[in-house]
């Protein structure tokens, strides 16, 4: 009787979970398996699905190449720049936020918009407000103007032009997510604390310093990690801005050159792809590792 | 005596000179935030030899006009994107809710042999990046000649270990006892899962629905991939579409309405689930 009953659990529960595995299977696990065996196989046809042999070709082609050197070299900057920056502004800005009564709600539902946006589509907006063309310098030359200075060509111009674009509207797109954990973190803070704080005549400085900092500082180091992979990550902000043609731009990223690879004029190379996607998440898992174990250090839990 | 209405006096200014700062630093924020939205609808409404006309952008217009909303629909294919991508996250999002609520049921409610073991699976396969399995997923889709197709657009992405995971949470918090009372009652437990797990956790599941919707409406990179049929574009591809062989490179008022007109479902959306959508995004949400 036991064990009747114990076959036809079994069962009822595999077929509920049936659809998920078939999908994931299909879609996920099939593929994580297949794109090391892509990267590893020389001279892929996708046409006629043969390849010559098996080795490290892939690799030292892509790292020879000086569409994935840029691409590379792109993405490090954007990280470097963005993930410090929008953690810190959004940090300002929680605290802020958290320090006022009256319109707070009001901030944070504006605040929270460029969430729901489409990327490509606000891109074309920022495009536009960055954009010199023949017809008209565009509003933020204008500002640039007013300041006294000359108007640059921010989306076809000189390289650091592009780059603070980039990292401009990245910023921009980022920030809710952060601003959002960062003021519900700070929330969550005990007032327990800041009054005996207050009771000591601490300072604002000197509490923000000791107490809220540290008691916040597990949710600053989840933004931080977060952010890396998605800055890491970062594609479609740039084919907002400068269109898909990236590689003519100068501005790809590393994700830009695995899809590039993959499809459109540069494409029908699925084990370049690999190989670059393949070093991607090396570099990503690398940096991840090298923040958890520094945050072993400096994280208060 | 005073000394300390000096002292309280000197407090008062140095609070309200930080209050000041405050606000100043939360206005300046939003005005960031808020301007290329006030850009682009101001953008859509000048008319198309006003826009040219302007060598220096004007803040205002005087004679708005709804000519570009037209011209959007009716110059590029406006119209077809946005049902594309409406059938797009309605299909996307309604076979995720049921695959996932069976599998956060199976993990969280029934019990049967091997289920720790997929449980880890599934875990693991929370950190597998999308970047990685793409590559693949093209060329299977490609084979099985699913390109230009809605099965090929949907069917990739209609699991999420991390939203199975979030349910199964939700499902674990409901009493046993329900479920054994239930069962004494002899109710099937299909009939338990739809009767009564899926009305206790419907915050749960309007929370990944919302989610969900947000994802499908800007993906881009996945319909890039396995369209190049305008006829199966969703508007984040029409958007590049339009920007790069559209109206003309000058026609940039058309080009905002049709930017407006993609991006006002979802800010209505978030509008009116305001409070859902911002918990439901510090629980599990991500982008940057």
């Amino acid at each position: 009787m036991r064990k009747r009953k114990l076959t036809d659990w079994g069962l009822k529960g595999w077929l509920y979970l049936l659809p998920a595995i078939l999908f994931l299977g299909f879609f996920m696990v099939y593929p994580l398996l297949d794109v090391f065996i892509y990267s590893f196989e020389e001279g892929y046809n996708s046409a006629s699905q043969t390849y010559y042999g098996v080795g490290w070709y892939n690799y030292s082609y892509i790292l020879h190449d000086p569409y994935f050197l840029q691409a590379v070299k792109n993405t490090f900057i954007l990280v470097m720049i963005t993930v410090p920056l929008s953690t810190g502004i959004a940090l300002l800005i929680s605290v802020a936020l958290s320090s006022i009564k009256t319109l707070r709600e009001l901030f944070q539902t504006i605040y929270f918009l460029p969430y729901v946006t489409n990327t490509l589509a606000v891109g074309l907006v920022f495009m536009i407000l960055f954009q010199k063309t023949a017809y008209t310098d565009g509003l933020v030359n204008l500002f640039i103007n007013w300041f006294g200075g000359s108007s640059v060509d921010f989306i076809d111009g000189p390289y650091s032009a592009k780059m603070f674009v980039l990292c401009f509207y990245t910023i921009w797109v980022v920030m809710p997510f952060k601003i959002l954990i960062l003021t519900s973190a700070l929330s969550s803070v005990n007032q327990v604390y800041y009054n005996a704080a207050r009771v000591d005549g601490t300072s604002k400085i000197r509490t923000f310093m000791r107490i809220t900092l540290p008691m916040i500082s597990p949710m600053i180091f989840y933004l931080v990690i977060t952010g890396f992979i998605g800055a890491f990550k970062a594609y479609s902000d740039a084919v907002a801005l400068f269109g898909t043609n990236l590689n003519a731009a100068e501005m790809n990223t590393i994700v830009g050159y695995v899809y590039d690879m993959l499809y459109g004029d540069s494409g029908g190379y699925p084990s370049y792809a690999s190989a670059a996607a393949i070093i991607l998440f090396s570099i990503v898992l690398t940096i991840t590792c090298i923040n958890l174990l520094m945050s072993q250090k400096k994280v208060h839990y | 005596m005073t000394d300390y209405g000096e002292i309280e006096k000197r407090a008062k200014t140095r609070k309200t000179a930080l209050n000041t700062i405050t606000y100043i630093l939360l206005v300046f924020w939003a005005v960031i935030v808020l301007f290329p939205f006030y850009w682009m609808i101001l953008t859509s409404v000048k008319s198309y030899s006003a826009y040219n006309s302007e060598y220096i952008p004007a803040f205002f217009t005087l004679s708005p006009t709804l000519q570009n909303y037209a011209d959007a629909f009716t110059a590029v294919p406006l119209g077809r994107y946005f049902a594309n991508t409406v059938i797009f996250t309605v299909v996307t999002t309604a076979i995720m809710l049921v695959v996932i609520t069976l599998a956060a049921f199976a993990i969280a409610r029934l019990d049967f042999r091997g289920k720790n073991i997929a449980f880890v699976i599934f875990l693991s396969l929370m950190m597998i990046p999308n970047e990685l399995v793409i590559i693949t997923n093209f060329v299977t889709v490609t084979n099985l000649d699913m390109r230009n197709t809605f099965p090929g657009l949907i069917l990739p992405s209609v699991t999420s270990v991390f939203y199975i995971y979030l349910l199964k949470e939700n499902f674990e918090q409901i009493p046993d006892s329900l479920y054994y009372a239930a069962k004494v009652d002899g109710t099937s437990d299909l009939k338990y899962l739809l009767r009564v797990m899926i009305p206790i956790s419907k915050p749960t599941l309007i929370t990944i629905t919302i989610l969900k919707v947000i994802e499908c409406w800007n993906s881009y990179v996945w319909p890039r991939l396995i369209t190049d049929d305008e006829n199966y574009f969703l508007v984040s591809n029409g958007i590049q579409e339009i920007r790069e062989n559209g109206f003309g490179r000058e026609n940039i008022p058309a080009m905002m309405a049709a930017v407006v007109v993609i991006s006002l479902p979802l800010i209505i959306l978030f509008l009116i689930f305001r409070k859902k959508a911002m918990a439901g995004v510090s629980r599990g949400g991500t982008k940057g």
